[in-house]
């Protein structure tokens, strides 16, 4: 029977548009598979949602790693406020679920065979692959900053030792020191990322080190929930928190680790501790699967995140060019969730219905001062896009105690969406 | 979640015969990313599963109005139609 089902494909392949395969239909007896690579946010929301909808459908999730470490809150670990072991969660319950884990990393996809080829040189069929990738650093982008710089000045970006690497530095730097943060142009992972870092840092100098100050080197002129953490760098931080905007000279234009000094146009910067956001690209799969565009990023479908350059491939979280959702962990869920449910209702040769998808971030400016962005989005000319009158930040003019629920209700949006995915 | 996943089951045995979608209402599904469905989660955000409907529906309009004070609900419910509303709340009234 397979022989049969991989000479009708080869055949199919051969003569048509892989988008025109008729999927194993279920009423046929064959079960359809489908392979997700990346075991993040996206991904592992991503198998669930499909093995839950129809169990039916084997789903095989490729992710090398043993642990999961969560990059929202990985702030809280550097600045010392909580500890990478919050932040960690093993796959064990993903499989008990009824997920298969291939405990290995995927190198190569071939779309016209649907196949996708592991790192034991194996490969895995599948009838549609969902990709979830994740980003990878454009090492070399930024003339200086290889992998061998940031064991140096850690882009902490990938949360784990790159996290600890930052929060030890930052410990052992002396009272008086300055820290330095290279933030990257748009598109990036957690666009508010390198501003709540810069607060909780603050934090933690204000706390520990009060001489000291921090410099953001900015390859942009605004950024997310921009006016909200420089009215709490004001409040709570007086002095401490300088923000050096593009067209200021903010753009870093190499770096040497050797020294720990960044250069802009306008002059160099050396830093006791310099923390470097590097400029990104969709995971290295997605380049090889061939989803990924020019831009290093990934086009998609906004209806069902099926890839605009590979049909049969799905591509949600980081690595998706998602139009007006952000690069978030809560996007990432929410996307899956749609992906998942596009994906079995093609699998039954049925239609997807046009989804409407939420995104909420929250920022810690300080352990108690929490800040939001929220959104609504739905397929627009292609795209995804806000719901007009819908969605924005946190109330500028929002009491004390509205900033001290918003981070309750961060941590709590932490437990409940890691206990969804990985519980 | 699981309760979720279980009704999502129950309504994929039904849609195996002809085309019926298996989807949540438009909307639904993020919802889970705040709302914990999982009774492991202590969370001050409300569980929506086993809602009444009418409290629900009544919540997300006087958010989307303003007349409620929220913190993220004000702006998210402003992406929502009253249609949109009612399925939502239909639904998660619905779950156990």
């Amino acid at each position: 029977m397979k022989t049969t089902r991989r000479e009708f494909l080869a055949l199919a392949a051969a003569t048509a548009s892989a988008a025109l395969l008729p999927v194993p239909a279920f009423g046929q007896g064959a079960a359809p598979r489908v392979v997700v690579v990346g075991g993040g946010f996206a991904g592992v929301t991503c198998a669930r949602w499909i093995h839950q909808a129809d169990p039916r459908i084997g789903v095989t999730l490729i992710e090398p790693d043993t642990t999961f470490t969560a990059c929202p809150f990985s702030n809280g670990v550097v600045a010392g406020l909580r500890e990478l072991s919050a932040q960690q969660f093993t796959y064990d319950k993903v499989a008990a679920a009824g997920i298969s884990i291939a405990r290995t990393a995927a190198t190569a996809v071939d779309p016209s065979a649907r196949t996708v080829t592991l790192a034991d040189g194996s490969r895995r069929q599948w009838d549609r692959l969902v990709v979830a990738a994740g980003i990878d650093f454009r090492w070399g982008a930024l003339p200086g900053y290889d992998e061998k710089a940031a064991a140096i000045m850690p882009h902490a970006w990938k949360a784990g030792e790159q996290t600890l690497l930052l929060r030890r530095q930052l410990e052992d730097m002396a009272d008086g020191g300055l820290v330095v943060i290279s933030a990257p142009a748009n598109p990036f992972r957690c666009p508010p990322g390198p501003y709540e870092r810069a607060s909780l840092i603050a934090y933690y100098l204000k706390t520990k080190k009060p001489r000291s100050k921090l410099i953001i080197l900015d390859a942009k002129d605004q950024f997310s929930k921009q006016r909200l953490f420089q009215q709490a760098w004001t409040e709570l931080y007086p002095g401490l928190i300088e923000w050096v905007p593009l067209s200021k000279g903010g753009n870093v234009t190499s770096v040497d680790p050797a020294t720990r000094t960044l250069a802009t146009d306008f002059g160099k910067h050396q830093a006791a501790v310099a923390n470097v956001i590097p400029p990104q690209k969709a995971g290295r799969i997605a380049d090889a699967a061939g989803v990924a565009d020019k831009s290093g990023w990934c086009p998609i479908d906004p209806v069902t995140f099926e890839s605009k350059l590979v049909p049969g491939i799905h591509v949600i979280g980081d690595a998706a060019i998602a139009g007006a959702m952000p690069k978030s962990a809560f996007a990432a869920n929410a996307q899956a969730k749609v992906c998942g449910a596009a994906v079995v209702e093609l699998l039954r040769n049925g239609t997807p219905s046009n989804p409407k998808l939420i995104n909420t971030c929250y920022s810690l400016v300080a352990p108690d001062y929490g800040i939001s962005v929220a959104g609504v989005y739905v397929p627009t000319n292609g795209q995804l896009a806000d719901v007009p009158g819908s969605g924005g930040v946190s109330p500028s003019n929002a009491p004390r105690p509205s900033r001290a629920a918003e981070a309750v209700l961060a941590d709590a949006w932490f437990k409940t969406i890691t206990d969804e995915v990985f519980g | 979640m699981r309760r979720i996943w279980a009704a999502a089951i129950v309504m994929s045995s039904i849609a195996a015969a002809p085309a019926v979608s298996a989807e949540l209402p438009a909307g639904a599904s993020s919802c889970t990313g705040c709302h914990p469905t999982s009774t492991r989660v202590t969370s001050p955000v409300v569980r929506l599963n086993g809602l009444d409907q009418a409290q629900i529906v009544r919540a997300l309009q006087e958010f989307r109005a303003g007349t409620r004070t929220g913190t993220v609900m004000d702006r998210i419910a402003k992406g929502f139609t009253d249609q949109e509303i009612q399925a939502i709340a239909a639904w998660y009234a619905a779950q156990k």
